[in-house]
């Protein structure tokens, strides 16, 4: 038997990871909506995991709201992500500096 | 009694008024009329009151009449204070300033401003019956100021002239520093006194006769002292003494009528008017009577010099005015406060005599104002010749004439005084007599005997004044003449001022003085042998001398000492010093602070300092604002980590 702080570790290298694609990725806008799911990913195993170990169902009702969300986040950052080449001709994230102050 | 107060100030107010507002409706002619009228009857209200109040020894009237405002339970009246005083110099003013309108519709004639210098002195003369009129401190400085504004407005009243709006400002400026001793002065007796009733006051004198103050913590100042010595201040600058007196000589920019109704007469005199109405503060300090001895003695020698180098006729007549103020002084300084009352009372009719005359001879020399274009006027102008000549025998204090007797008491009063500085001041007015006598008939001699030393042009033109100039002349000539004679047995020995002035027994040398008097006429004949007679005789004499008979000599000595000459000509360098320091330091004062202060410390540090600071931060704030995503990104986890940690480690949000 897994014990809680296998999963949560788990978790947070998922996490980590997510958070060093957003981050050192220069190049796809793709790939940083991969992470942010990934991301929300490693949120939903916390979820599930401290539900299972809690005995605690609105856990799981949590991940289902985050699932249906993300599915959201992810058609509406594709539908801008193809708005985007539209108008930019290119969805490297380097070239997406127009808030430049 | 009530209604004949308001009556007097009153008719000059509306005379004012209505010739200021509606000055082009009533016309010319109208304007002259009216104001003339209103002050002629202010006059015969003040001869009434005059009748009643020192002939018919009625009550001293005393009542407030309107309370303008309460504040702090310090009540501000308007009120009058009618006594032999007050009385006396009611029917002074009023009539000076009637003689003065009546001689103003010669002087001005062809002034486009014609309405407005009567509507001026009218106001003047309700201004000045305020002041002397008041019963309270509030109200006398009412009239102060008030003076002081009309003065101002009329030393300027050529205001296109450059040198006029110079000397009017100079005036107002120069008043402002013995406005602000005065103002002092008052604020002190409120705050002790707590009231600024004359009566209230001077009733609680003996209480505060030795009560010391701190103003400066560990020196300890006698009350009275202090008080008096502001006060003083405020009689410095209106009564033109050493060092306020430099506004004096430059007021005769302004049309000669006020020069002899304001700068002479009846304005310059109320700073002795009012220390005299002030003696019983003043006889409490002894300090503050010595320094108005010493001042007024320095001003009654040095600026009589003065009038010896200067060619302007109306300067001369300036500059005698000075002196005599000075003798004032030193008669108030010696506690002769009635010969210092009776001497402005002479001198009110002798020297606006002078100047009237002044004013004619300019007149006829179409305002050429330099002696030295003048000589041999006795021919043409003969009324003017005769008047001015009386006027300078009473200036002189020729024995018979009005000068005579209170010159000649003040000097002896000061012979017989014991307060500190007494010596010098008998040596300085001894002086003055004779400087006075020389700098007067310097300038009879100068413009009407002698070489006509003008054009065809002139002479031609040349010829007596008009009526409205020479009778004028007449009636202020033959009070200087009759004035002295028949007033010195009773203001300066009598009882005339009874409780009005208050002098201490030790400090009463007219008492003293009086043990010796026997009329009149025998002070004429005492005064015959006595130094002021020969010291005068002798100043015609030199005058006589070195101006007719042999002109070459001022010539010769100013040339051999061009040192002393150029000091004089300097006026002792007191407006130089004036220019340097107070004016040149006020500019640079002014300009530090607005280079300093203004545009750097408040327009650079302030204003531009904060908007410079905020965009220095902006522009370092810009470069995080990248426009990159991850960059964004990077932030949030930053802060998302630094707070997890806090929020885990230290419980920063325990609480």
């Amino acid at each position: 038997m897994l014990a809680l702080a296998d999963y949560l570790i788990v978790s947070a290298i998922l996490f980590c990871l997510s958070v060093a694609g957003i981050i050192i990725n220069r190049k796809n806008v793709i790939i940083l909506l991969m992470c942010i799911e990934l991301m929300l990913l490693a949120v939903n195993t916390n979820f599930i995991a401290f539900s299972r170990f809690n005995d605690d169902i609105s856990g799981q009702v949590f991940v289902f709201f985050i699932l249906t969300v993300a599915a959201a986040e992810a058609a509406i950052g594709l539908a801008i992500l193809v708005v985007l080449f539209r108008n930019k001709k290119s969805i490297n994230v380097e070239d997406l500096d127009s808030m430049k102050g | 009694m009530q209604n004949l107060c308001l009556a007097i100030v009153g008719a000059p107010l509306l005379g004012a008024l209505a010739a200021g507002l509606f000055g082009k409706r009533i016309g010319r002619s109208g304007v002259h009329w009216l104001t003339s009228g209103t002050v002629g009857l202010s006059f015969l209200l003040s001869a009434l009151v005059f009748w009643r109040v020192v002939i018919g020894s009625e009550e001293t009237y005393n009542a407030n009449l309107y309370q303008w405002l309460s504040s702090g339970g310090i009540n501000f009246h308007i009120g009058f204070l009618v006594d032999e005083l007050t009385a006396t110099m009611m029917i002074v003013v009023t009539f000076v300033s009637w003689m003065v309108h009546i001689y103003t519709i010669g002087y001005m004639h062809d002034d486009p401003g014609y309405q407005r210098f009567f509507s001026y002195i009218s106001l003047f003369t309700f201004s000045m019956l305020m002041l002397v009129m008041s019963n309270n401190f509030l109200q006398l400085f009412f009239g102060w100021e008030a003076v002081g504004v009309v003065s101002y407005l009329l030393i300027g009243f050529w205001h296109t002239k450059d040198t006029a709006i110079y000397a009017n400002l100079k005036a107002f400026l120069v008043n402002r520093v013995g406005d602000f001793g005065f103002l002092l002065g008052i604020g002190a007796i409120y705050m002790y006194f707590g009231s600024l009733d004359y009566s209230e006051v001077f009733l609680q004198t003996s209480t505060f006769q030795d009560k010391t103050i701190e103003i400066v913590s560990g020196y300890e100042w006698s009350l009275m002292t202090v008080t008096c010595l502001l006060l003083f201040v405020g009689a410095m600058g209106k009564s033109a003494q050493v060092p306020l007196h430099v506004w004096l000589p430059d007021s005769m920019e302004g049309p000669t009528p006020i020069s002899a109704l304001i700068h002479a007469a009846t304005m310059v005199t109320a700073g002795i008017f009012m220390v005299a109405r002030m003696s019983p503060l003043f006889e409490l300090s002894e300090t503050a009577l010595s320094v108005v001895l010493v001042i007024g003695s320095v001003t009654a020698f040095f600026m009589g010099i003065l009038g010896l180098v200067q060619n302007d006729i109306k300067r001369v007549v300036a500059y005698s005015t000075l002196s005599q103020l000075g003798y004032m002084t030193v008669a108030l300084g010696v506690s002769a406060y009635a010969a210092g009352i009776f001497h402005l009372f002479t001198h009110a009719f002798f020297k606006s005599l002078l100047f009237l005359a002044a004013g004619s001879v300019i007149i006829g020399m179409h305002h050429e104002q330099d002696m030295r274009k003048m000589g041999g006027l006795r021919k043409y102008m003969p009324i003017t010749f005769v008047t001015c000549l009386v006027g300078s025998l009473a200036l002189i204090g020729f024995p018979g004439f009005s000068g005579f007797f209170s010159k000649d008491a003040i000097i002896e009063a000061v012979h017989y005084s014991s307060i500190p500085g007494a010596g010098l001041a008998y040596v300085a007015v001894l002086g003055g007599v004779f400087i006075t006598a020389l700098y007067s008939f310097r300038l009879v001699f100068l413009v009407f005997y002698g070489k006509e030393r003008f054009d065809e042009k002139t002479r031609s033109h040349l010829h007596e004044s008009s009526p409205v100039v020479t009778v004028p002349l007449i009636c202020l000539a033959l009070l200087s003449v009759f004035s002295g004679g028949v007033a010195v047995s009773s203001m300066l020995f009598g009882d005339y001022f009874g409780s009005s002035i208050f002098v201490y027994s030790e400090h009463d040398v007219l008492a003293a003085l009086g043990t010796h008097y026997h009329g009149p006429l025998a002070m004429i004949i005492h005064g015959l042998g006595q130094p002021p007679f020969w010291l005068a005789i002798s100043g015609v004499a030199v005058a006589w001398f070195c101006y007719l008979k042999r002109p070459e000599i001022p010539a010769r000595i100013s040339q051999s000492m061009t040192r002393i000459h150029g000091i004089l000509l300097d006026k002792y360098g007191f407006d130089r010093f004036n220019d340097w320091f107070f004016a040149g330091g006020a500019r640079a004062v002014g300009s530090f602070l607005f280079r300093k202060g203004d545009s750097s410390l408040i327009d650079g540090l302030i204003v531009n300092g904060s908007a410079k600071a905020v965009g220095w931060g902006a522009e370092v704030l810009r470069r995080t604002q990248s426009g990159l995503l991850y960059h964004y990104a990077f932030a949030m986890i930053l802060g998302l980590i630094i707070l997890l940690s806090l929020f885990v480690h230290s419980g920063f949000f325990a609480a």
